[in-house]
């Protein structure tokens, strides 16, 4: 057992709940589940809106672990945003700042669970075992994703916002009609999602979906302040995790910086889910400290000082502060880390710059599973004229 | 073997219950299609046998009815979508054209998307606004769906258990004008026997001038070719079935020997289905054409009040007046 996580009641100063009243979307501190101070100080147990006590037991290993993990995914996510820069990727959606939320969730989710993301889901792709090669294919543009969904429970990143949560609806329902819910090692889903989708038809419409078919499905919401440049009180007027009550589920907000209490309450909703009692909304309540994607410019829309307020609330500086308070971790760990980061972030830009562009007439395959005669005659066609070029090797 | 007179409805009805027998994983879905069997009673007594996992009613909204299919296709199931009415398949054309059609490519063939979107189309039942379009121009326009529409209860039937039994992910328009026409069903004869589910079928032989429909508007021609035997014009009638790929090797072969060609359909002229077959056919049978190709189509106005539409709907007369013109040239 961790030092610092008592993992027992005896020496368990029960949280009381805590007010239901809960701080507007665009004022005031939220009211949220905690378990790791932005000083490292772990707090026990954290009781959520609905009195659910949430609390975590790892051991030091897996404390070290999810140091670990959540150092590689920024160190990953800053080669792939330095890579975009030098003109390699088209394109890079940035996690920064949202390492514990992604992390904290993955690392919740069982093996037999199906995840559904969006497109920056990096870490959750990471924990689910996926090369973090895959995603930069996409954005360098030379495939749409290369991992196959159902060999790792993970789906292919979604762009259109929110039509994923549909698809985790339908696929949840399914797992429920398998007759795969109601036992200890039943099959949940998670759908991934931002604030800004929230405001989508599609989400509401899974939220109608999940609730009236009681889906073995967690909502997760980075709540990351922004929708590209439109802040929280363009998509809100209420807390988002609140909204849950009114499609009769229930919801709660974890600070989505704390590693240890987006695991806990992640773990909670899926096991939930996969015994048979329906779906759940979290709001994961975290900063997006970088742009949208490379593409935006975030001076245009945010001040420095609300920048600088979220950078007190780091999640790997407080996840190091605990580990070294609490003598789980020393020196010469965070430095294998480190090292072991840029080894792998090293390791990654080689084989991104390594990545071979498709052969052209590859953008025929897959549009059927079948095949079809017009896209076949167009095939051959296309073939015929590349080959018809002087020294053409196709 | 099994002859029955069925309406097109039940035609697709008894198609629908041999899919739902045939495999466990088929699952139809939609708005009323449960209890009250549809609206237009497609659906009809379904629920009652296969249970409410089976015929799943679902909340009002369009999306979630087709997002969510997405979801128990990758799953494994095999959804069958019923949208109500052609001017409510908007509100779901996000998830049809963005994730139903391209998931299969964007995965690389990883993920399959075999689910069947059954919307009832066209005009010509005395319907208000909205429910009497034919939105088949959109769908066939996207790459990763298949577009078919049945004309008559044997291929009603036939076409259905086909489109269900196809990992592809298919538009199903059915021509709801058509529901309550009665024809000879076969319905133990094997699905391909007669006809593969993306193949044009020549529905009169003639020899004058080939006359192109599919859905509603076959009916339409074949009256105007019975109308024109008697002026002593035998027209060739195909019924294409398929919009999405589009079978042309029939109407080549007809043109090729007629020289005219004429293609009638509901849905308005402008980029409509009528626009890329009077170009193909160019292309193809250029030197066999004794006149262009004339399209007879809905105008490109919305679809009107109810008490013009047969002054809209493409009839026998305005295809006899084509194919006079075809011959005018």
């Amino acid at each position: 057992m961790a030092k610092g996580d008592p993992g027992v009641t005896t020496r368990g100063r029960r949280a009381a709940p805590r007010s239901k009243r809960a701080a507007s979307a665009a004022t005031g501190e939220p009211d949220l589940v905690q378990l790791l101070t932005p000083e490292g100080e772990r707090i026990e147990s954290a009781i959520g809106p609905d009195g659910t006590e949430y609390r975590v037991d790892f051991t030091d290993e897996e404390y070290r672990g999810l140091y670990r993990d959540l150092v590689l995914v920024r160190k990953l996510d800053a080669e792939a945003t330095a890579l975009q820069r030098q003109g390699e990727l088209g394109l890079w959606a940035s996690l920064l700042g949202q390492e514990a939320a992604q992390v904290g969730s993955g690392r919740a989710l069982r093996t037999q669970d199906m995840a559904f993301p969006t497109y920056r889901e990096h870490g959750v792709l990471y924990c689910r075992g996926i090369d973090p090669i895959m995603p930069l294919g996409l954005f360098r543009g030379v495939d749409q994703g290369g991992w196959d969904p159902n060999e790792f429970k993970f789906n292919m990143y979604t762009i259109v916002i929110g039509a994923q949560t549909l698809h985790a609806t339908g696929y949840a329902m399914g797992v429920h009609m398998d007759g795969k819910t109601g036992t200890e090692d039943g099959e949940a889903v998670i759908a991934y999602f931002g604030d800004g989708a929230t405001s989508q038809g599609d989400v509401n419409e899974a939220f109608v979906w999940a609730s009236v078919f009681n889906a073995p499905l967690v909502f997760f919401c980075q709540n990351n302040q922004y929708a590209i440049s439109e802040p929280l009180e363009r998509q809100t007027r209420v807390p988002l995790y609140q909204r849950a009550g009114g499609f009769g589920f229930p919801g709660v907000r974890v600070d989505g910086n704390d590693v240890l209490a987006s695991y806990a309450v992640t773990r909670h909703a899926l096991d939930n889910a996969r015994l048979g009692q329906g779906p759940s909304l979290i709001e994961a309540y975290t900063y997006r400290m970088g742009a949208h994607t490379t593409s935006d410019d975030p001076t245009r829309y945010r001040i420095a000082s609300e920048v600088e307020a979220w950078q007190a609330k780091d999640p790997i500086a407080r996840m190091k502060a605990f580990l070294t308070k609490q003598q789980i971790a020393d020196e010469s760990f965070f430095a294998s880390v480190d090292e072991q980061a840029r080894t792998e972030s090293v390791h990654l830009r080689e084989r991104v710059l390594n990545m071979p562009n498709p052969e052209p007439v590859t953008m025929f395959d897959h549009v059927y599973p079948h095949g079809s005669p017009e896209l076949d005659e167009q095939r051959a066609r296309f073939s015929k004229y590349m080959e018809s070029f002087e020294g053409s090797a196709h | 073997m099994a002859t029955e007179t069925l309406t097109l409805g039940k035609a697709l009805n008894t198609g629908l219950r041999r899919a739902l027998e045939n495999d466990p994983k088929v699952v139809i879905m939609g708005e009323d299609v449960g209890k009250l069997g549809g609206v237009f009673r497609i659906t009809d007594g379904l629920q009652k046998d296969f249970g409410d996992q089976r015929v799943i009613d679902t909340p009002l909204a369009e999306s979630g009815i087709i997002g969510t299919a997405v979801g128990l296709a990758i799953r494994g199931f095999r959804p069958v979508c019923e949208i109500q009415f052609d001017g409510f398949v908007y509100p779901a054309y996000d998830q049809i054209v963005s994730q139903v059609a391209k998931m299969h490519y964007r995965s690389q063939g990883k993920v399959t998307i075999p689910m069947v979107i059954r919307i009832p189309y066209g005009g010509g039942i005395g319907a208000v606004e909205h429910h009497s379009e034919s939105p088949e121009a959109y769908f066939a326009h996207t790459a990763g769906l298949k577009v078919v529409t049945c004309a008559n209860p044997q291929d009603a039937y036939s076409m259905i258990q086909q489109a269900i039994a196809s990992d592809d992910p298919i538009v199903f328009l059915e021509p709801k004008r058509r529901y309550w026409e009665k024809g000879p069903v076969e319905l133990d004869a094997p699905l391909d026997a007669a006809y593969p589910l993306h193949s044009a079928r020549v529905a009169r032989a003639g020899t004058d001038a080939t006359v192109l429909a599919y859905g509603p508007m076959v009916r339409t021609a074949l009256d105007a070719a019975t109308a024109a035997a008697e002026d002593g014009r035998e027209l060739e009638v195909i019924d294409l079935r398929t919009l999405s790929p589009l079978d042309l090797t029939a109407a080549y072969e007809s043109v090729k020997r007629t020289g005219r060609c004429v293609v009638v359909h509901e849905a308005p002229g402008n980029l409509g289905l009528g626009s890329e077959i009077a170009a193909r056919i160019t292309e193809e049978c250029f030197y066999s054409l004794e006149s262009p190709v004339l399209r007879v189509t809905g105008f490109d106005t919305p679809y009107p009040a109810s008490r013009v539409e047969e002054e809209y709907l493409p009839d026998l007369d305005r295809v006899l007046d084509a194919v006079d013109r075809t011959f005018g040239w």
